[in-house]
């Protein structure tokens, strides 16, 4: 029930984007389509989930002065591998997301759970908690991703849906990301208060 | 690369956080008031603009040399962090006044991406050292820039009748969205 | 298990530890990925070549062309079919796109026009400038399609600026780089032909 309860506050209840507001920029960043949302979001939800894990396990050799540039070191290894394995095997994927994929270090989620979670639970918790809210980001960004694609080129995961001739090309530019998320979020705090 | 366009690009055309959607963080959550965020925005351009040299020679000198820039993102936060609290230190002893005003905001540039996205840019874009200072400089001056005109016009938004369901964060970030709309008008300059 | 104390050599161990096995395991995965990555690269550009020229069945003695010094280079990679030259790919590059560097893989085929291209990178925008991929492509419309001509049957310019080819509804800057792009690959592609005699050889 526990573990349950941890896996699923990621998606609604704390959902790191829409409520903690935080990972901001590859939020906004990279949603100009549903697709891009979505492997940002497996991306980091990656990086989450295993540097979660690692700092759960080394938690106790770590002196509190030195552990947040520890976590750092071993979030960016993370996030290096991450790159790595992208642009060997989805190199399409890897240049559109682009910069973003190395600035996963910086995402405040990632550090923000080692710290706030994994360096006081069990490694078995810390897991699912790096996983929920990382797939809960996921769903986050596929969301925005999904209204802007349909929005703005009228297709969502590149399926065409409506003439090209009738949308509004603001939404995939970068006003539009401002003006979605900040609509989106309206709607979430409705969800959540009834 | 002309140095005109360069800094033209990076202020108007292209500006970090309104374009680029770097240090979004900072320009949410340090934006309340025009004084904070001024504050805020000295502390990154010092930084960035340091970071920006130092990760430069790093890369050059260091990482290339040896084959290793596969090391370049951990390297460079190790970089940016242990420059932070560098500056942190020199700041306290060398000008309290300094570092009274931008003392509290330097913890929160170790995250903020805007220094790494820069300091990254300028590698991806083969800059040479002249023009990744420059570069930096007019980041930080676009940074700066995003921030206190955000900052003012939240100032005059706390004041007004917004709809109910998007008070605080929405109405926000829709501002943000019409002042990226207004940026966008700069798109034919360069 | 008690929590290590921060004493200095503590830290001091931890730390380097820490970074040690860090880059460790990284220089271990980037020794998986290194041939991957590679391979990656490659088979996007062979993807691209096949893309834009008439069907051949080998790619061989590619070069490069310095064209000013300083600058990029353009890649040449000639096409055969059975031993005869059929067309060439030039990856060409301008850096007069709306948001700078845009590259492309262009094909010219043995009469000397261009048989088709494929956009490699570009950071335009989405929705007008990054139309290109297909803009240009459009035999449809044949005003704007650059398949079949070459810059010296066909004026390579907007038709704003006096040429011959429709820019993009909306994207003039965009649409004049990759004419830019264009041209320069058809120079390069002249001063560099290889002369169907000489391509028989072995």
């Amino acid at each position: 029930m526990n573990n349950l309860k941890n896996f699923t506050k990621g998606f609604i209840k704390e959902n790191p984007v829409f409520i903690l507001l935080l990972g901001m920029c590859p939020t906004l960043g990279v949603t100009s389509s549903a697709i891009n949302g979505l492997g940002m979001g497996l991306a980091t939800t990656f990086v989450l989930t295993m540097s979660n894990l690692v700092v759960s396990l080394v938690k106790s050799k770590i002196p509190d002065k030195v552990r947040i540039p520890a976590f750092i070191v071993i979030i960016a290894t993370f996030v290096t591998i991450v790159q790595l394995v992208m642009q060997a095997y989805v190199p399409a994927l890897y240049k559109s997301l682009g910069l973003f994929i190395p600035l996963i270090v910086v995402n405040c989620i990632v550090l923000g759970r080692a710290e706030a979670f994994a360096s006081k639970n069990t490694v078995f918790s810390s897991m699912i908690d790096g996983l929920g809210m990382g797939l809960g980001f996921s769903f986050a960004l596929t969301l925005l991703g999904s209204i802007r694609e349909i929005l703005g080129s009228g297709k969502i995961f590149d399926i065409p849906i409506y003439s090209e001739d009738y949308v509004t090309l603001l939404f995939v530019l970068p006003p539009g990301a401002f003006i979605v998320l900040g609509y989106l979020i309206s709607v979430i705090k409705k969800i959540n208060k009834a | 690369m002309n140095y005109f366009i360069i800094i033209l690009s990076a202020i108007l055309v292209n500006n970090i956080v309104l374009m680029q959607f770097l240090g979004i963080c900072p320009f949410l959550g340090v934006s309340k008031k025009i004084s904070t965020a001024a504050g805020m925005a000295g502390a990154v351009a010092f930084v960035m603009t340091l970071a920006t040299i130092v990760t430069y020679l790093i890369q050059e000198f260091i990482l290339n040399p040896l084959n290793l820039a596969y090391l370049q993102t951990i390297t460079f936060i190790l970089i940016i962090a242990a420059l932070v609290q560098l500056v942190e230190i020199i700041l306290k002893k060398v000008s309290p006044a300094l570092y009274q005003a931008l003392g509290i905001f330097l913890p929160l540039i170790t995250t903020n991406c805007a220094i790494l996205g820069v300091a990254l840019l300028t590698i991806q874009k083969e800059f040479n050292l002249m023009e990744g200072v420059v570069f930096a400089i007019s980041n930080a001056i676009g940074f700066g820039l995003a921030l206190v005109l955000f900052a003012g016009i939240r100032e005059q938004l706390d004041l007004m009748d917004v709809p109910k369901g998007l008070k605080g964060t929405p109405i926000a970030l829709i501002t943000a969205g019409i002042l990226a709309m207004a940026f966008m008008g700069f798109s034919g300059l360069v | 298990m008690a929590k290590l104390e921060s004493t200095f050599k503590n830290m001091v161990v931890v730390l380097f530890l820490v970074t040690l096995i860090a880059g460790g395991s990284l220089g271990y995965v980037n020794d998986l990925t290194k041939d991957a990555i590679e391979a990656a690269k490659l088979e996007a550009k062979m993807k691209a070549i096949k893309k834009v020229l008439p069907e051949y069945d080998e790619i061989k003695g590619e070069f490069k062309v310095a064209t000013t010094p300083g600058d990029d280079s353009l890649e040449f990679y000639p096409a055969y079919k059975n031993g005869n030259l059929v067309g060439m790919a030039i990856k060409t590059y301008t850096k007069k796109g709306f948001s700078g560097y845009i590259s492309v893989m262009a094909g010219i085929d043995a009469e000397g026009n261009f048989s088709g291209y494929e956009v490699l990178e570009h950071a335009e925008t989405p929705g007008l400038g990054s139309k290109m991929g297909i803009w240009f492509n459009n035999q449809e419309k044949p005003k704007q399609c650059v398949i079949g001509k070459n810059p010296g049957n066909t004026k390579f310019q907007v038709s704003k600026d006096g040429g011959e080819i429709d820019a993009i509804t909306a994207s003039t800057i965009s649409s004049r780089a990759f004419l830019d792009a264009m041209v320069r690959a058809y120079e390069g592609y002249k001063e560099n032909k290889i002369e169907p005699a000489t391509a028989q050889v072995n």
